[in-house]
């Protein structure tokens, strides 16, 4: 076999005469081609449909050049002013000048509505003052402050100067209740402003407590499905996935007929006795309401792992221990409940995960305490279009998600985790 | 050797089981193990053998009938009180715990302190060669290793009666061989009683020191393990262990002990009357294919035979023949010294002894 | 939605591989029931009869995220769309919106020019108004009976019972003043200082655990046929038709009303802006705007449709005491400022809404 393996200069020879290694690589490269060619596609498509979008939302967390972009001549001013000192006239001609081109441009709105964010009250200020900008003349500080007393609000320049930073904390500081000030400084809020830390701490506290309830619910449901034969068992199954099949708008109605204060649940409780008819509970439009819609929604997100991963336990392990002396709930504690911990550890991170992001359930029967993070969020989209402060609120809520998901990797491990 | 329930160390009585109240899966089951033996349940998927396992191991109830252990019934005693130790067909070790977790597990649930858990543990560990995988887990461990780990934690709480279920059943051919002769050297060591569950009949008759055949919720026949090859009470049995030779034909004549049954191709023979029928009714002879002599002179169980296939073993060389009319008709010859040369197509006599040729039930 | 679309879809396929010379097909986009129906039987229908042009009707949610995505986009599939002022105004700064030469607007009916006909403020750069609406107070007079103003909505102990209110600062902020003792006339001015809006919370603190939320026009009549509150506030077109159309018992208060106007917007590259602009005039002609204060109790937005306001559909209720602009309803009534909110509602949307979650 001399011409097979060419061992004089130690380098193992394919049957044509090139070095082993290499020729293996070359067999795996084309292999490893067709493999990345077939999943090309649906990576080409996440790429631009998913990741893509979500950077480029994020990166509006930080970076906003509405300011800049519109009024470049005030930006550059702004820039060279320490923020401190009275506005100059310099500033004031710069500005003037930009006013009159956004105006024609159609953009002073924008600008006006950024520079309102950092200063609440301001928006005015600028729509107006840009309709007489063009009809002004040197000095320009006085012209500003004759047309209008605001612009001697030194306030009013340092909320621009914030503004005209297209890479800016502020947004991310504002998403965890600080200001962020024309000196580089950060302080919080008033307390009467405060409000996505609470909102986040509640967030995370409404996905715990729904993740346990999922749990403590579909445990028993799962543990009894997984023992019950396979007929019978997916009869029982449909029920679970029932919610799946509603839709929205018929189960928030649903709800609503069950959970109101002249609700069904409300009615029973009235005429077996456990309330009175003018102390009938709050059910929903509260927390209690986003607790009760959110696991019943979230439930068979937790029921399904926990079933096929206790479908896959041998009833021989629960035997054996009870042959070696268990006792049923020793059996159960020590033998099975351990082997379900997968499934545990996957409901129970879908849930969570879930359920920190979920808005439209919280919107529907969260009223005024049962709203979380993402309805925030959504709102900040949809209806004050501040997409660079949910931004930062969605890249925050990633980036907890993300850190949950590591430490659930550190703790149990990802390979532990059986989704079905 | 027991005879009855009192004095059995485990008793089947009179015991049945049906899952559906339609059909019964044991049927009417009697058995009597002695303390310190070694009895194989053997017998076809479905035979009910398993389901007797169970039965006594607590997992499942008898429908009716008792089964006592040690002279007390058990029937309401749950399985965790039993103290019968079980090993399972795919082992059953508990996988989120080390080796040695499994082995203490039997002995924490009863309340063993730390030190003489470990000192048992060792000790058992020893035993089936697995010291050093103490603090290993199951999924890293070989099937052998698992098997012995399994076996190990059966034993570690000092049962007097350990089941098996198929317990070699994942194991490779030679694996499989070395694991019996090594059960069986623990078992006579430790004077357990074992109550071993398999389909596979070359693994009962190394093992055993009784088999009981199961078919149909029955046991078919229950004797050691010579016995059942070399004197099967029935066509089942005949068939279910070893090799057997069939030859349907009719009983003629009966004279004590030997009965002349005739064949369809108009000839006869001689044969042991084991479990035939009245003259006139048709019976089934079954010959060991060793037992069967090639070239033999004329006599009365002679026969004129043609090779139809020959197919070279090694040790022996097994030879398919016609013989009165049956195709299937095999013959073990020796691959020793001096043995007949055979060809295909060739015809030969064939010859065997009366008592090797045992008349049964024409199944 | 979906369906339209997938109907507007088909129809237009058809409609290319038919006719040469397609008709014009405009998107109108409104809030939905009561009030899109009354645009339906008023603008739309003689509309198409006298244009032949074809109309696909979408709801929403008032708002301008989706203008502004569609203008951005490149991609601008609403022709004309339903906008509350704010919205108008900030939509025209930002320049997502089509500018609207006023000199297109007719005549009244009357002979009044068109910018004295129509209400002071209700024709903009880049919109053009069609009713006045109001936002108001609403009770089951089955269950209530007495109540004299504002101020008794703020009562829980001269009126036990759960409130409605929108989910939203605006208009609450207002009334809370109102029933605080604030005349109309100064309720602004009182918002724009700090002790004012604290001065709000704090009247609305006085109501808040028994509020219930409402956030879309058709719940509050639920909410009051449901008895799930005593007193809610409300659109007032959309209590008249709980009243007039279903014969609920329902009762509008007008003390303290919020005037508003709605108004019709043209979002910037609409591809069919020529029809658009065809029908934002003829739906704002007098006939047109009084035709609706039949199917809604809404106010017209010209002064020239008061005079031809008659019966609602049913034929027998007389609309011009409902409509938010009658004499008898104007004794203590405030015109939204859409210039406080346009400066103002960013800071007071997050203090509401850390008030809320207090």
């Amino acid at each position: 076999m001399a011409d097979m393996t060419a061992l004089d200069s130690g380098v193992m020879m394919a049957a044509d005469g090139t070095p082993l290694k290499k020729k293996l690589k070359q067999a795996l490269f084309l292999s490893r081609v067709r493999a990345f060619a077939l999943v090309a596609p649906l990576l080409l498509f996440i790429l631009a449909s998913f990741i893509v979008p979500i950077v480029m939302l994020l990166w509006q967390g930080v970076h906003n050049d509405t300011y800049t972009k519109n009024m470049p001549l005030s930006a550059k001013a702004l820039y060279e002013w320490d923020g401190q000192s009275d506005p100059t006239e310099s500033m004031a001609e710069a500005l003037v000048a930009d006013l009159v081109v956004a105006r024609d441009n159609k953009t002073i709105g924008r600008v006006a509505t950024r520079v309102n964010r950092e200063y609440s009250g301001t928006r005015s200020l600028f729509t107006k003052s840009a309709r007489s900008a063009a009809k002004m003349e040197a000095p320009f500080l006085e012209a500003l402050i004759d047309k209008d007393k605001d612009w001697a609000d030194i306030e009013v320049w340092k909320a621009m100067k914030i503004a005209s930073k297209s890479y800016t904390p502020a947004f991310y500081a504002a998403a965890v209740d600080m200001t962020y000030n024309a000196d580089g400084s950060f302080e919080r809020v008033e307390e009467q402003g405060r409000i996505y830390v609470k909102l986040f701490l509640r967030t995370f506290m409404v996905s715990l407590v729904v993740t346990l309830a999922c749990f403590v619910l579909g445990f028993p449901v799962a543990y009894l499905l997984s023992t019950l034969p396979m007929r019978t068992s997916n009869l029982l199954m449909i029920l679970v996935l029932l919610p799946f099949w509603t839709s929205l708008l018929v189960r928030t109605t649903a709800w609503i007929a069950m959970l109101q204060s002249q609700g069904i649940l409300n009615n029973i409780f009235v005429a077996v006795g456990i309330t009175s008819d003018d102390a009938r509970f709050s059910l929903i439009y509260n927390m209690t309401g986003t607790l009760i819609a959110m696991t019943h929604i979230l439930l068979p997100f937790m029921i399904l792992p926990l079933y096929s991963v206790m479908r896959g336990i041998s009833p021989s392990y629960v035997r054996a221990a009870k042959s070696l002396g268990a006792t049923n709930w020793t059996a159960f504690w020590r033998v099975y409940f351990p082997a379900t911990i997968p499934g545990i550890g996957a409901g129970a991170l879908l849930v969570f995960i879930l359920s920190i992001g979920y808005y439209i359930t919280p919107a529907l029967v969260g009223g005024q305490n049962g709203t979380l993070i993402s309805n925030f969020i959504a709102d900040h989209m949809q209806k004050t279009l501040n997409w660079s402060l949910a931004a930062a609120l969605g890249g925050l809520l990633l980036a907890s998600v993300l850190i949950l998901y590591w430490i659930y990797d550190k703790v149990v491990g990802i390979d532990n985790m059986k989704l079905g | 050797m027991a005879t009855s329930a009192t004095d059995a160390f485990v008793a089947f009585d009179r015991v049945q089981k049906s899952y559906d109240g339609e059909t019964l899966v044991v049927k009417d089951l009697n058995l009597f193990i002695d303390k310190g033996e070694f009895l194989t349940m053997l017998g076809p998927s479905g035979s009910g053998k398993t389901t007797c396992l169970m039965m006594l191991a607590g997992f499942e109830t008898a429908t009716h009938g008792d089964i006592l252990l040690d002279g007390r019934p058990i029937n309401n005693i749950p399985p965790h009180k039993r103290g019968i130790g079980m090993v399972f067909q795919n082992y059953a070790l508990f996988p989120h715990m080390t080796v040695a977790e499994n082995l203490a597990f039997p002995l924490e649930v009863r309340g063993m302190g730390k030190a003489d858990r470990e000192a048992k543990v060792n000790r058992a560990l020893d035993m089936v060669q697995m010291g050093e995988f103490g603090s290993r887990r199951p999924a890293q461990l070989s099937g052998g290793q698992q098997q012995r780990v399994a076996l190990a934690r059966a034993l570690v709480f000092e049962p007097e009666l350990v089941l098996m279920d198929e317990p070699l059943g994942a194991l490779d051919k030679q694996l499989r061989e070395h694991m019996q002769y090594e059960i069986k050297h623990i078992h006579e060591r430790l004077g357990v009683t074992v109550v071993y569950v398999t389909h596979d009949q070359s693994e009962a008759l190394t093992m055993s020191d009784r088999i009981a055949v199961f078919e149909d919720g029955r046991i078919q026949q229950l004797a050691p393990p010579a016995d059942l090859y070399e004197r099967p009470d029935n066509a089942f049995v005949a068939q279910f262990i070893g090799e057997n030779n069939k030859l349907t034909g009719t009983v003629e004549a009966i004279d004590g002990s030997t009965v002349s049954v005739g064949f369809a191709d108009g000839e006869s023979c001689k044969a042991l009357s084991v479990n035939n029928g009245p003259v006139g009714g048709p019976t089934l002879l079954s010959i060991r294919p060793e037992r069967v002599q090639i070239g033999a002179e004329e006599g009365p169980n002679t026969v004129e035979a043609q090779v139809l296939e020959l197919i070279y073993l090694g040790d022996h060389i097994r030879c398919r023949m016609r013989v009165h009319g049956n195709d299937d008709f095999i013959v073990k010859v020796p691959n020793s010294a001096g043995h007949e040369h055979l060809r295909v197509g060739e015809t030969t006599r064939v010859a065997w002894k009366i008592e090797d040729c045992r008349a049964l039930d024409a199944a | 939605m979906k369906l339209s679309h997938v109907m507007l879809g088909a129809a237009s396929a058809l409609a290319i591989s038919t006719a040469v010379y397609a008709e014009d097909k405009i998107t109108v986009v409104s809030w939905g029931g009561a009030y899109t129906k009354s645009q339906v039987e008023a603008y739309h229908k003689p509309w198409i009869a006298k244009t032949g042009n074809q109309i696909v009707s979408e709801d929403y949610n008032g708002g301008l995220a989706e203008i502004k995505a569609q203008v951005e986009a490149g991609n601008v599939t609403w022709d004309i769309v339903d906008v509350e002022y704010s919205d108008a105004i900030r939509g025209c700064d930002e320049g997502l919106l089509e500018e609207i030469d006023p000199s297109i607007l007719p005549a009244g009916a009357d002979g009044t020019p068109a910018m004295d006909d129509f209400i002071e403020g209700a024709v903009t750069d880049c919109a053009v108004s069609n009713i006045v609406w109001s936002t108001i107070f609403a009770y089951d007079t089955t269950k209530v009976s007495g109540v004299e103003g504002i101020s008794d909505f703020f009562d829980l102990d001269k009126f036990p019972g759960k409130r409605g209110i929108r989910k939203n600062p605006k208009a609450n902020l207002e009334m809370a003043l109102m029933a605080d003792g604030v005349p109309a006339a100064e309720v602004y001015d009182m918002l724009e200082t700090d002790e004012g809006v604290d001065r709000a919370f704090a009247k609305l603190d006085t109501i808040k655990d028994s509020v219930v939320w409402w956030e879309a026009g058709a719940q509050p009549p639920q909410l009051l046929a449901d008895g799930e509150v005593l007193m809610t506030t409300a659109y007032n077109g959309r209590i008249f038709n709980a009243a007039a159309g279903e014969g609920q018992p329902f009762e509008v208060n007008w003390d303290g009303q919020i005037l508003d106007f709605d108004l019709w917007v043209i979002p910037k590259g609409s591809p069919n802006k020529e029809a658009a602009m065809d029908f934002l005039t003829f739906s704002t002609e007098t006939e047109q705007l009084a035709a609706q204060a039949s199917w809604i109790a809404y106010g017209p937005a010209r002064k020239s449709s008061g005079a031809l306001v008659g019966l609602y559909n049913d034929g027998k209720t007389e609309m011009a005491p409902h409509m938010p602009t009658a004499a008898d309803n104007l004794g203590n009534a405030l015109v939204n400022n859409f210039e406080f909110w346009a400066d103002n509602q960013d800071e007071l949307n997050e203090r509401f809404a850390a008030w809320l979650a207090q």
